[in-house]
């Protein structure tokens, strides 16, 4: 099936809003019987119709619960959470994301169906697969890690179910393992890079020599890659790359390596539990006394596990919650987060409401849960709220051009209450961070 | 970049990093050589005593206590679980074994993280021993260079109940024909009680010990229990000075192959232990027909 019977659909739906019965005319049934019939106008394809046609839809989260990153899964969890609960209550705060959402996603309530994926890619697609078969489920998300992220972009392609990632920092999420039924919310490597590779030449200046610690699948590589290439032509060079496999029990002889490195920097690329001990166990091994740490993909929750050693560090991120001053929406989650969960909401859940508020603006703008038609009013790339301000989807790459936020980490004597880890150093915009759509050789595939 | 002051401070990292996987895999080993129950909950275990260990210092400030409070707590868990659950399962197949110790570990992690939460949760090196001390060639964190002497003395300790008891000689010969045993009229069963109790307190000492160098999460145990495994096999199956010698091979090879190339560090560490399993299937101080 191809868009010209998608655009066919679209014209019966016209049809049937303008003149009931000019519908029953084109598809030869009574006005009374004509809707149910458009909206099986398209062949079946993945979930759809079977799982959006009782009173609710599913959504199958694969999220880390166990393992290296269970602290950011829980936190994004908490995200996918609430924005449900505002979804089927029809809160105030998800209107303002998706403004047609009255209770529940075109009237349907919204049930989450959550496993544990413990950051590994085989079990989320197990999961997911098992939501797909057994619940008919109409989304996918999860992931906090890229290698996950990817493994389900390739099960959504396949079985044509959407997913928005969760948390995924690789540059090749939205590159090279692009797909059609995928969309990221979230910063990633190459932006990340972008933003705070000025930030950090004019801090520190040019011709510094680097060490990397680089956890050892998609998201480490192309961080790694990215910070070196933005940093490279202010004479930034890599005196080491300590590559580290995920969930590493020890980072000691990483750590000697770079003790012994003559390096300027320790440029952390590691994350969840990994990025907590190798930073703990760099300042044991006195590499923090050495050189300046920085952290190019901030870890959510980093700040408070470290007790105090990301003072004066600098990190990009996502979102953090001090830019409530700057942006109301922020400032409404916020406190609807704090109020159901107990403490400021850390980029992982952000990422997670927004990106399911996003996804039920689209079907609402589509009518329907028919996947090539919610994928075609993402691709419209139209201006959306979101809580750094307004964002859009790239269609060329299902990308969010979204602004990355360079935080440095606060001393403990200017900490206003005990969640102020860190100061707002800059906002800067998404676009000029953004490499060029094809650059990272996206090819998203197919609508059906 | 080679630097012969790397090279010295790696193979000095391997030898710390050796003892502490000894340690924790000596009690594996003396259980599996006695008990012949491979205990994948040793992970757990070693997890738990982190944990119990954590609890005392947040109320007394005292590390002394803590680690006595992670060895002695896990030492009741481990007869506990013997006489609970393991001892039902010394004649049942060896999946049983690993299936219900597999059980018993996802319980205790699961628990502990329903109490703890997955947040790290750190417990400080002593005043004494905090800091970085300079040995010349590097420095090194002043903490890992006490671990290797309690880890020296605790192997001690096990070497001499193992070697130089009565218990220790039933133990051995109850590791080479536990029905021998048995039919000279010793409790063996007793015995093996005893046994499970110092495997499990050996894994509880060594998670407190190791409670400063890591931070704790429930999952502490999970990564270092794949460790053990080879840092066992490489050794000898149920060897105790195998252990030793395993443990201190597998911390070479870490630390000198993360030197040349950090990738390569833990795929060497297999590669070794592939090796071992194909020219000497019974580890390197093991017992012919016990692999």
């Amino acid at each position: 099936m191809s868009a010209n019977s998608h655009s066919r659909r679209d014209f019966l739906r016209q049809a049937v809003a303008t003149g009931a019965g000019m519908g029953a005319l084109s598809t030869g049934l009574t006005p009374f019987m004509a809707m149910p019939v458009w909206a099986k106008d398209e062949p079946p394809i993945g979930t759809w119709p079977a799982g959006s046609q009782g009173n609710s839809v599913g959504i199958g989260a694969a999220v880390p619960r166990t393992g290296t990153y269970a602290v950011q899964g829980e936190d994004e969890l908490k995200g996918w959470q609430l924005a449900v609960e505002h979804l089927n209550s029809g809160n105030d705060l998800i209107k303002k994301f998706s403004p047609k959402t009255g209770k529940g996603v075109l009237g349907k309530e919204v049930k989450l169906h959550v496993a544990d994926s413990a950051a590994k890619p085989n079990q989320a697609v197990q999961a997911e697969q098992g939501f797909i078969t057994q619940n008919k489920i109409v989304l996918m998300t999860g992931s906090t890690s890229s290698a996950v992220a990817v493994a389900l972009n390739k099960l959504a392609q396949r079985e044509k179910v959407l997913y928005v990632t969760g948390i995924s920092g690789s540059n090749d999420t939205t590159g090279k393992d692009c797909v059609r039924y995928g969309f990221r919310q979230n910063f990633f490597g190459q932006t990340a890079a972008a933003a705070i590779a000025p930030v950090l030449v004019k801090q520190f200046g040019k011709n510094k020599k680097v060490a990397y610690m680089t956890p050892d699948y998609t998201y480490g590589h192309t961080v790694t890659k990215a910070v070196q290439d933005a940093t490279k032509a202010a004479g930034w060079t890599t005196v080491t790359n300590q590559v580290s496999p995920l969930g590493a029990p020890d980072f000691s002889s990483y750590l000697l390596n770079i003790a012994n490195s003559g390096a300027d920097l320790l440029i952390n690329v590691n994350w969840g539990h990994d990025a907590v001990l190798s930073i703990q166990q760099a300042k044991q091994f006195g590499v923090l006394d050495k050189m300046k740490l920085v952290v190019p993909y901030q870890v959510p929750f980093l700040a408070r596990e470290t007790g105090g050693l990301m003072q004066g560090v600098y990190a990009a991120t996502d979102y953090w919650w001090t830019i409530e001053d700057k942006y109301p929406l922020a400032k409404q989650f916020n406190a609807e987060f704090e109020k159901k969960h107990g403490y400021k909401p850390e980029w992982g859940a952000a990422n997670a409401y927004v990106s399911f508020a996003h996804w039920a603006r689209m079907v609402e703008a589509a009518g329907t849960f028919y996947p090539p038609a919610v994928i075609k009013a993402y691709e419209k790339g139209e201006t959306i709220p979101s809580l750094v301000g307004d964002v859009n989807y790239r269609p060329e790459d299902h990308q969010c051009i979204r602004p990355v936020i360079i935080v440095k980490g606060k001393m403990q004597k200017d900490m206003k209450n005990k969640e102020d880890f860190y100061d707002i150093v800059e906002i800067v915009p998404g676009a000029g961070l953004m490499q060029k759509p094809d650059e990272f050789g996206c090819k998203l595939g197919d609508y059906t | 970049m080679f630097t012969w002051a790397n090279f010295f401070s790696q193979v000095f990292n391997g030898l710390a990093l050796g003892a502490l996987l000894a340690l924790i895999s000596s009690g594996l080993t003396i259980i599996y050589g006695t008990l012949g129950v491979l205990n994948l909950a040793h992970g757990a275990m070693f997890m738990m005593g982190g944990y119990a260990g954590y609890v005392v210092f947040d109320a007394t400030g005292s590390f002394i206590l803590a680690v006595a409070a992670g060895a002695l707590f896990l030492l009741v868990v481990g007869v506990l679980l013997e006489r609970i659950v393991i001892r039902h399962f010394y004649h049942r197949p060896h999946e049983d074994q690993l299936l219900v110790t597999f059980g018993i570990s996802i319980v205790m992690v699961e628990a502990v993280r329903l109490i703890f939460s997955s947040l790290s949760k750190n417990v400080p090196a002593p005043p004494l021993l905090s800091g970085i001390t300079s040995l010349g060639i590097t420095f090194y964190p002043t903490y890992r260079i006490a671990v290797v002497g309690i880890v020296a003395v605790a192997l001690l300790v096990l070497y001499f109940v193992l070697y130089r008891t009565k218990l220790g000689m039933i133990v051995r010969a109850g590791i080479e024909d536990s029905e021998m045993v048995d039919s000279l009229g010793i409790d063996v069963h007793r015995v093996f009680m005893v046994v499970f109790g110092i495997g499990a307190m050996a894994a509880g000492f060594a998670g407190i010990v190791n409670a400063p160098i890591v931070s704790l999460t429930p999952d502490v145990g999970e990564a270092i229990l794949v460790q053990t495994f080879v840092v066992v096999v490489i050794g000898g199956v149920g060897s105790f000075p195998g252990a030793v010698l395993g443990g201190l091979i597998a911390g070479e090879i870490i630390s000198i192959t993360s030197m040349i190339d950090p990738a390569y560090a833990y795929i060497m560490l297999f590669a070794a232990m592939t090796l071992v399993l194909v020219l000497r299937p019974y580890g390197l101080l093991g017992v012919r027909g016990r692999e």
